[in-house]
């Protein structure tokens, strides 16, 4: 058990999974109660757009994914906000397969083959590097000060948005303030579970601490609890029995998940 | 304390209000009745300054809407909530102290404590800490009144606000509106025309157009008017008034 952490890698890959574990916590209570699952799957899958974008053009695929996955957020938002006939469905539809199709274009046009493809899908936390750490922990950062500032905002709009406009909130930037804070939660996921699996960490630690828990913070301190028991617990399974860290880190949930839900019945 | 004048309303080419005329004076408590699609939430929107008006001009203590929504508290039309939503009454509570705080800002102990008294006032402040989804029908809409009456409002607008409780409830809940209107003045939208004869003073009926004649008699030709029906014209209140010999 202990041995595991004498490779630094290892470190990182926990020091990033605790780190995401708490933004996960913080950020998924809000993906739940705005019931905003699906479009947070949306711009994760767009933002494989943004990863071929990275490839074809050399650089760091993150920052790029950075600039699809905000795309993702507003353009979903907003063209499934206003009075158009398009629905919030379908907006998700369009934009999920045009970033894949985007992604899959960037990368066969891209020289040389890409080996580390099947990390951003699936995710691969033990490939987390110290530069991927501390943009993790920036990004953290910056949506636990936006949550901070905005608690009580954030509230009305998850609680009742069509109050909150009668009452002068602005519920329509308030909303895509979120999902810009999913876009740029969804990236750091990215290294650690893989853009197919991100939604999962996003929406089971907080979902099992919504059974449990009754007000908003105590939901939150548990799903950080929870998110990081997961990806502690993933990640020795995953080591012992030499298995995917990322499919295994959400099995754990997953299973998790279910257990609590049989119990809370 | 507010004047409609002219007022149209039209979404797209559908026209909802068609020159509205309303003067609503303090201690009002003023009943909009009227069929469902008439404009009874409309006019309400008008005076809240939520929707924009195609033509004519709403004015609340003197100034435009927007400017007055400070002074004006609100209880829109319920909508279904999650009723697992994790959240006290007394968080509810304080959602209606935003247009007093503003961004930003946290709840400060003032929030708190007009919070408690609002709760006060409705008879709920025993359930400060419980969570809005276990309550009843008639709980819920009590702790919606105290949310609209915790920025100290001088208008009370209530979009429908029996919906939902039983009628046993109801009129513990009327005698509610009646207390608080010795000090704010009321516009509460309802169907339930018997309900609204039974507690308020003034009453108009909206279907597009508004029969008004600033007083609690309505020609008996203006409610059938504005429903294209016969109406039945017995309102149950105490006592029970018969507006309208029956043929």
């Amino acid at each position: 058990m202990i041995e595991i952490f004498q490779y630094e890698f290892m470190r990182n890959a926990l020091i990033a999974g605790s780190i995401a574990a708490v933004l996960c916590g913080i950020i998924g209570i809000y993906i739940i109660l705005n019931r905003i699952v699906f479009i947070s799957g949306g711009i994760a899958h767009t933002a494989f757009g943004g990863i071929g974008l990275g490839y074809f053009l050399e650089t760091d695929p993150l920052i790029a994914a950075v600039a699809f996955s905000v795309a993702a957020a507003l353009g979903i938002g907003v063209i499934s906000n206003s009075k158009s006939k398009i629905s919030q469905d379908t907006a998700i539809g369009v934009f999920w397969a045009s970033g894949m199709a985007l992604g899959i274009l960037f990368v066969s046009l891209s020289r040389g083959y890409a080996p580390d493809l099947f990390d951003y899908l699936f995710g691969n936390i033990l490939a987390v590097s110290q530069t991927d750490v501390n943009l993790i922990l920036a990004l953290t950062l910056a949506t636990v000060a936006i949550v901070a500032l905005l608690y009580k905002e954030l509230l009305i709009l998850s609680f009742d948005s069509s109050y909150g406009v009668a009452m002068g909130l602005p519920v329509r930037e308030l909303h895509l303030l979120l999902l810009c804070m999913v876009a740029l939660s969804v990236v750091v996921l990215i290294k650690i579970v893989g853009i197919i699996l991100v939604i999962a960490l996003l929406t089971i630690p907080s979902a099992i601490g919504r059974q449990h828990a009754k007000s908003l913070r105590c939901i939150m301190i548990l799903s950080i609890i929870l998110g990081i028991f997961f990806v502690f617990a993933g990640l020795v399974i995953s080591y012992h029995f030499d298995i995917p860290s990322g499919a295994t880190i959400i099995l754990t949930a997953a299973a998790t998940f279910f257990a609590s839900t049989v119990i809370s019945r | 304390m507010v004047s409609v004048e002219n007022l149209w309303v039209r979404f797209g080419k559908r026209v909802i209000l068609e020159d509205v005329n309303l003067k609503i004076h303090e201690r009002d408590f003023l009943g909009l009745i009227g069929p469902n699609g008439g404009g009874k939430t409309t006019l309400v929107k008008a005076i809240l300054g939520l929707i924009k008006p195609y033509r004519g001009r709403v004015r609340v203590f003197g100034v435009d809407p927007e400017s007055a929504r400070k002074r004006t508290g609100y209880l829109p039309q319920k909508s279904p909530f999650d009723p697992e939503f994790p959240v006290t009454v007394q968080e509810v509570v304080l959602m209606g102290r935003f247009s007093k705080r503003g961004l930003f800002k946290r709840y400060s102990s003032e929030d708190r404590e007009a919070a408690l008294l609002a709760l006060e006032e409705v008879d709920m402040e025993d359930h400060a800490e419980t969570e809005i989804g276990s309550l009843s029908g008639g709980q819920q809409q009590r702790v919606f009144v105290a949310r609209a009456l915790v920025s100290e409002p001088e208008l009370l607008l209530l979009d429908e606000p029996a919906s939902g409780i039983d009628s046993t409830q109801q009129k513990e809940f009327y005698e509610l509106l009646r207390k608080l209107n010795e000090r704010v003045t009321i516009v509460m939208v309802s169907h339930d025309i018997s309900a609204v004869f039974s507690c308020v003073n003034k009453i108009a009926c909206v279907n597009q157009r508004l029969y008004y004649h600033d007083s609690k008699e309505l020609a008996a030709g203006d409610i059938e008017e504005a429903y294209k029906c016969p109406v039945d014209m017995i309102a149950h209140g105490v006592p029970h008034r018969v507006l309208r010999e029956h043929d």
